[in-house]
């Protein structure tokens, strides 16, 4: 208010960087993305314009509905058990009697930290049918005769890659849960135990409705990422989508289009497919969200 | 009471199983990749053998894992020391100034988020071939100036923590704008950009995508790219691939063991704010 000197230039010098950078790598291959999408391309010789040609195929093309499908299935298979089980840990580690909080945390947290690609070859050996880890274990421990070949059965697939996202990313979630379970006031609980409550009372009247905020947060944001699911199938497939293609992604599907078929302009329409799906179902959460309120 | 012990002897339990099953695959990586492949294909095995070193050097024959590893240190060291710094002028920018369209802008820049990252990737590539910097770091380092978490985070800490009077008093003392930002400003973001700090590196750590496609040179090669092409290099050599999983794994794991606290605090902290 003291300044009378009109400081605003340098308001857009200090943001500029942003929307420079942004302009440059993000909107203008987006933009350059849907302009390939209407053409036929080979990547060698000018795109020819095409119209919504690409588009006409996508919408008939049974193996994008699949990867739909595969997408979602591998998505809700991973999703699920994460948020239940990172809530449960939460709600353990919240309590005063446990020690350690610091450790437990840290363990569960460290998977986060290695690449998805990493955690997809050390799945994938110990998966193998004739020399993994856990067939051997199985078979020791006596729970099954013959070893399972894992990765013939579609569902079998989709659950291991399922498993890789949920090992990686419970620590994560957990951690935002404690977090939110920290910022409710201990004063609530104080009055509900003077008030008679039981434990299982105050988790399901008090914590649970306050954590609700962070529960669905982090269930709209991971509809982003658990969409664009890429590397785990990638590598458990490992070259060859699963049985039945059923580990085909979405954006594996356009990886490959793309980037292993050289057909750069259908690329571009699944990849402005895949995104029109991810808005769906953002919008389809989030509005399942405020419907419930 | 005695149900009470009850109740916590299995609330132990069940953190210690779910620690067990985090830390068992890891364990068996080392373990594994200390034998032979023979024993390997055959054995169920739980302590370490002796194979390490031959395991190894048929790995370094022809994957050099290091350099990997040493290319993946440069490129996210050099992308988050540019996202972090890039993001704190840009939050400063939103937070200490006022100018046309600002909200606008803001909103514009938050909706950024929305945007799923492969949209733009087939565009991405092709703009990156006619500026000739295919098989180069560039493509890698520069996209990450932009980042719309990253200013959103810093902008609620310096509209929470940095009082406008330091600006003004900069300003009396002589300084120029940007002088204030360097010299004032940011010494005070320290804490949040080391936050925020973590979260680029990790993200920035894992990329997958696009050095897979923007990069030919096996020399230039990013490490999550090598250990995903273990598989096929070496078919049935389980050692050598174990080997490589355990140069992956295992600098994360030390550094991740002396600083658990300082990241873990962090994560929660950009967990609350996010």
């Amino acid at each position: 208010m003291k300044s009378k000197v009109n400081k605003s230039a340098y308001g857009y010098l200090f943001i500029s960087p942003f929307f420079i950078a942004y302009a440059l790598f993000g909107l203008v291959p987006i933009l350059y993305t849907l302009y390939l999408s209407l053409t036929k391309w080979d990547g060698f010789s000018d795109p020819v314009y095409v119209g919504l040609a690409n588009y006409e195929r996508l919408v008939h093309d049974s193996f994008f509905w699949q990867t739909i499908s595969n997408t979602l299935i591998i998505w809700i298979m991973s999703i699920v058990p994460q948020l239940i089980l990172a809530l449960l840990l939460a709600l353990i580690l919240h309590e005063k009697f446990v020690k350690g909080k610091h450790f437990f945390r840290a363990v569960y947290y460290f998977p986060n930290l290695i690449s998805t690609v990493t955690l997809g070859v050390i799945f994938s050996l110990m998966f193998d049918w004739q020399t993994g880890s856990i067939n051997k274990l199985l078979i020791n421990i006596g729970l099954i005769q013959d070893p399972i070949n894992w990765f013939n059965s579609p569902w079998w697939t989709r659950a291991i890659i399922a498993s890789i996202t949920m090992w990686q990313y419970f620590g994560f979630n957990l951690i935002v849960f404690v977090a939110g379970l920290q910022s409710i006031s201990s004063e609530v609980f104080e009055a509900a135990e003077v008030d008679g409550a039981t434990k299982t009372q105050m988790v399901f009247k008090i914590t649970l409705p306050l954590l609700r905020p962070v529960f669905v947060f982090t269930f709209i944001t991971s509809v982003i990422g658990g969409l664009q699911l890429f590397e785990g199938p990638l590598v458990i497939g490992n070259g060859g989508d699963g049985p039945g293609n059923s580990a085909r992604t979405m954006i594996l599907y356009l990886y490959e289009t793309s980037f292993k078929a050289f057909d750069y302009s259908y690329g571009a329409a699944i990849a402005y497919g895949v995104f029109i799906v991810i808005m769906i179902f953002t919008a389809i959460t989030a509005r399942a969200y405020r419907l419930k309120d | 009471m005695k149900g009470n012990i009850f109740v916590r002897t299995i609330c132990y339990l069940f953190l210690i199983a779910v620690a067990i099953t985090c830390l068992l695959p890891f364990y068996s990586m080392i373990i594994t990749s200390t034998h032979n492949n023979t024993d390997i294909a055959q054995k169920l095995l739980l302590a370490p053998g002796d194979q390490l070193a031959a395991n190894y050097e048929r790995l370094m024959h022809s994957v050099n894992i290091w350099r990997g590893l040493w290319n993946t240190a440069f490129v996210t060291v050099a992308a988050t020391a540019l996202n972090v710094y890039a993001s704190a002028m840009v939050g400063y920018g939103f937070s200490k100034y006022n100018f046309r369209f600002k909200n606008v802008l803001f909103i514009g820049l938050l909706a950024t988020m929305m945007i799923p990252g492969q949209l733009g990737i087939i565009g991405f590539y092709k703009l990156m071939e006619s500026f000739h910097m295919l098989n180069t770091y560039w493509p890698l380092i520069l996209p990450s100036i932009s980042s719309a978490f990253g200013v959103f985070m810093i902008r609620q800490f310096v509209d929470s923590s940095v009082p406008t009077e330091i600006l003004e008093s900069g300003r009396v003392d002589g300084y120029g704008e940007v002088q204030i930002f360097h010299r004032i400003i940011l010494p005070l973001m320290t804490p949040v950009l080391a936050t925020y700090a973590i979260f680029s590196f990790i993200g920035k750590w894992n990329d997958f995508l696009t050095p897979m496609i923007i990069l030919f040179d096996n020399n230039k090669q990013t490490l999550p790219v090598m250990i995903a092409s273990l598989r096929s290099a070496f078919v049935s050599d389980f050692g050598a691939q174990y080997v490589g999983l355990v140069v992956s794994v295992v600098p994360i794991l030390v550094f991740f063991s002396a600083m658990s606290k300082r990241i873990i605090s962090g994560v929660s902290a950009g967990a609350v704010k996010g």
